[in-house]
């Protein structure tokens, strides 16, 4: 079992490992990390941290794409999560209150989209589009158009606070995020996923109860991206309905296709697509470090991913494997012909 | 951009020469609710139209051209005496400002421009970005005063023309001034979140105490960032000096509490002169030059941030 996973995010594994070391490249001092005001502070810990938010989104964005779909709207849902939140602690809620009411709203929303999915049958891209659209207006309505500032030091804490010297928000996507895998993989639910993405009809021939788990998954991502949008706007104090999560639904796809993951669903990984939000994560870092001008972000950025994707294009995977298996190790010349060939049946 | 003498002799002709702006009824074109700042510019204008005893026909575009031309076509349509048009975008308005100079109603753009023949509006009334940019650096070299300063600049959305012209701006006004340097220079795309953000990266690849100010291109990237310099055990506003531009009130609350040093306006109160050209083209037929600055004004530590912070929160920011 443990191998299996490992085998499957080994690709991730390497490209965070090249990324990491053109991070070191560009700024020798990459690794080094200081405790300093009860915290953690290096560019280590950036990574963990600012890759926060992404990584949450890609937690649940995995299992919509494993059904086959998508959701759009989980830059929207943070917006709004974080309108609520703001508005629930500036009216003297307390913390934990306004996170019950983000995460009530973030739920609300997965509920709008799973039911336009499941049961309306509208195309999960097009039902998304939806809220992704109106969604940043409802949170405008609820900012009134501002930035909601506020003081509580519990909602901040979520964005901004330490334990025992790391980040909160480390621990929250960390925790989601295991949770979630945990939770699929210890029961059949992740496999039902996997095969309502396949064929959706033969597995409801089969029994599945494909309407109720496709709910289910746009659920999960709406309380992700309600998650995300507290830690956002916790950590600047404020909910920006304009900004927060801006065109971070397509850096979450992003994080889910790094690690992996076939947009035409079936087979998933998790963990895959959170090392995905690490490495663009580690991308960004690698533009800020530099220096270089920001005319030049999107450009470094876009080359960087292109090579990652190229390299997990299945054209290259396929060189790659017969490269592999025309070079064994210790075989002699001439039955590298003869494997090549071995290799091209199994393939096919 | 000078108005022709020709025009202004075919305007002075046409011009109704006779009351004040009391009484008459203005069209305001808004482009929506993008930001803070324009909700208080929503509301200053209401104000100033009220003081002034002039009734506001009010219409809100929500970001759409197509809103604010139907919206100057109603206008028309009803005879205000004046419309005021806070352009969306610059292009495409050609055709309806023909129809408004038909029917001889004066077009005053504010806070933005457009590109159309400058005969078809009246003036346009808007702010100094260049100079805005100017302002602060000026400021920040007077408080070194020859000391060494590694600067380091949060710009705003890149190629956006207030990102260009406050960069331009800045590096203008520090040009002669040896002693300081900007060393790093990254988007943080005018939010608070992305300000907060590239000030980490800033402070760990320079170090906190090898950084004197930060030069922001708006004051949300500045609020984010000096999160980020607290957060990194440095203060805000003594070790590492704060300067940004907007002047929004969670900024005169940080120059408050001493966590930022300076903001440069961009004044919300954009109708205030666009009324005053108003009254004095009503008054004796006087056209304005075809661009109206605002004042550019700078706030430090040595004003009542508190009071102004109190003021402007009431004005919807």
């Amino acid at each position: 079992m443990m191998g299996g996973t490992l085998r499957r995010i080994a690709p991730q594994l390497i490209i965070l490992g090249v990324v990491i070391l053109l991070n070191f490249i560009v700024f020798p001092g990459f690794f080094s990390i200081e405790f300093q005001n009860g915290r953690l502070f290096g560019n280590i810990i950036d990574v963990l941290n600012r890759g926060a938010p992404v990584a949450l989104l890609a937690t649940g964005m995995t299992l919509v794409i494993a059904t086959k779909g998508i959701d759009l709207s989980v830059g929207a849902v943070m917006a709004i999560a974080g309108a609520v939140a703001a508005s629930v602690v500036t009216a003297g809620g307390g913390w934990f209150l306004a996170l019950l009411a983000a995460l009530a709203a973030g739920l609300a929303c997965g509920s709008w989209n799973g039911i336009l999915v499941a049961v309306f049958r509208v195309q999960p891209i097009v039902a998304t589009l939806v809220l992704m659209v109106a969604g940043r207006g409802i949170g405008q309505l609820i900012t009134e158009g501002k930035i909601m500032t506020f003081n509580d030091p519990g909602l901040i804490h979520l964005g901004a606070g330490t334990i025992l010297g790391l980040p909160t928000p480390v621990y929250i996507w960390v925790i989601m995020g295991g949770l979630i895998t945990y939770v699929v993989r210890r029961t059949a639910l992740g496999m039902l996923i996997e095969s309502i993405g396949i064929n959706e009809t033969s597995s409801r021939l089969a029994g599945i109860n494909s309407r109720v788990l496709l709910v289910a998954v746009y659920l999960v991502t709406g309380f992700c991206a309600a998650l995300a949008g507290v830690v956002v706007a916790a950590d600047i104090k404020g909910a920006d309905a304009n900004n927060a999560g801006l065109w971070m639904e397509l850096d979450a796809i992003l994080a889910v296709v790094i690690g992996g993951n076939s947009l035409l669903g079936g087979r998933f990984s998790i963990i895959a697509s959170l090392l995905g939000a690490l490495i663009i994560q580690s991308v960004n870092s690698v533009i800020l470090l530099s220096g270089m001008p920001p005319e030049f972000n999107l450009v470094i950025k876009a080359l960087l991913i292109i090579v990652i994707l190229f390299i997990q294009s299945p054209a290259v995977q396929h060189a790659i494997y017969l490269f592999r298996a025309s070079t064994p190790p210790h075989a002699p010349n001439e039955n590298g012909a003869k494997n090549n060939q071995t290799a091209k049946e199994s393939l096919s | 951009m000078k108005l022709s003498s020709i025009l202004l002799a075919s305007a002075l002709v046409l011009a109704p020469m006779t009351a004040m702006a009391a009484g008459k009824t203005v069209g305001f074109s808004q482009i929506g609710s993008e930001s803070g700042w324009r909700a208080a510019e929503t509301t200053v204008t209401k104000q100033q139209a009220e003081e002034r005893g002039v009734t506001l026909k009010f219409a809100d575009a929500q970001q759409k051209q197509e809103n604010q031309i139907k919206a100057l076509r109603g206008f028309i349509a009803q005879g205000v005496d004046a419309i005021f048009l806070a352009p969306v975008v610059a292009t495409g308005w050609d055709s309806v400002l023909e129809e408004a100079q038909d029917a001889e109603i004066p077009v005053i753009l504010l806070d933005r421009k457009v590109d159309a023949d400058p005969s078809l509006y009246m003036t346009a009334v808007t702010s100094d970005t260049v100079y805005e940019g100017e302002v602060a650096g000026n400021w920040l070299k007077d408080k070194m005063a020859g000391k060494d300063c590694r600067i380091v600049e949060l710009q705003g959305t890149t190629g956006s023309s207030p990102a260009i012209d406050r960069k331009k701006g800045f590096e203008k006004a520090i040009a002669d001034a040896s002693n300081l340097e900007i060393v790093r220079s990254q988007t943080g795309d005018f939010t608070r979140a992305q300000g907060k953000v590239v000030m980490e990266s800033f402070l760990k690849a320079e170090g906190a105490e090898n950084i004197c100010a930060l030069y922001a291109h708006n004051d949300d990237m500045a609020v984010g960032a000096i999160q980020a310099i607290k957060e990194a055990g440095a203060k805000p506003g003594e070790d590492i000096l704060v300067v940004a531009i907007d002047a929004v009130p969670d900024m005169h609350l940080a120059i408050a509490n001493g966590e930022a040093n300076a903001t440069v306006e961009l004044t919300p109160n954009m109708a205030g002169p666009a009324f005053d050209i108003l009254d004095a083209y009503w008054k004796d037929g006087t056209m304005p030059e075809k661009w109206v600055q605002t004042e550019s004004k700078l706030y430090t530590q040595d004003d009542d941030n508190n009071a102004i912070y109190e003021m402007k929160k009431s004005l919807g920011y």
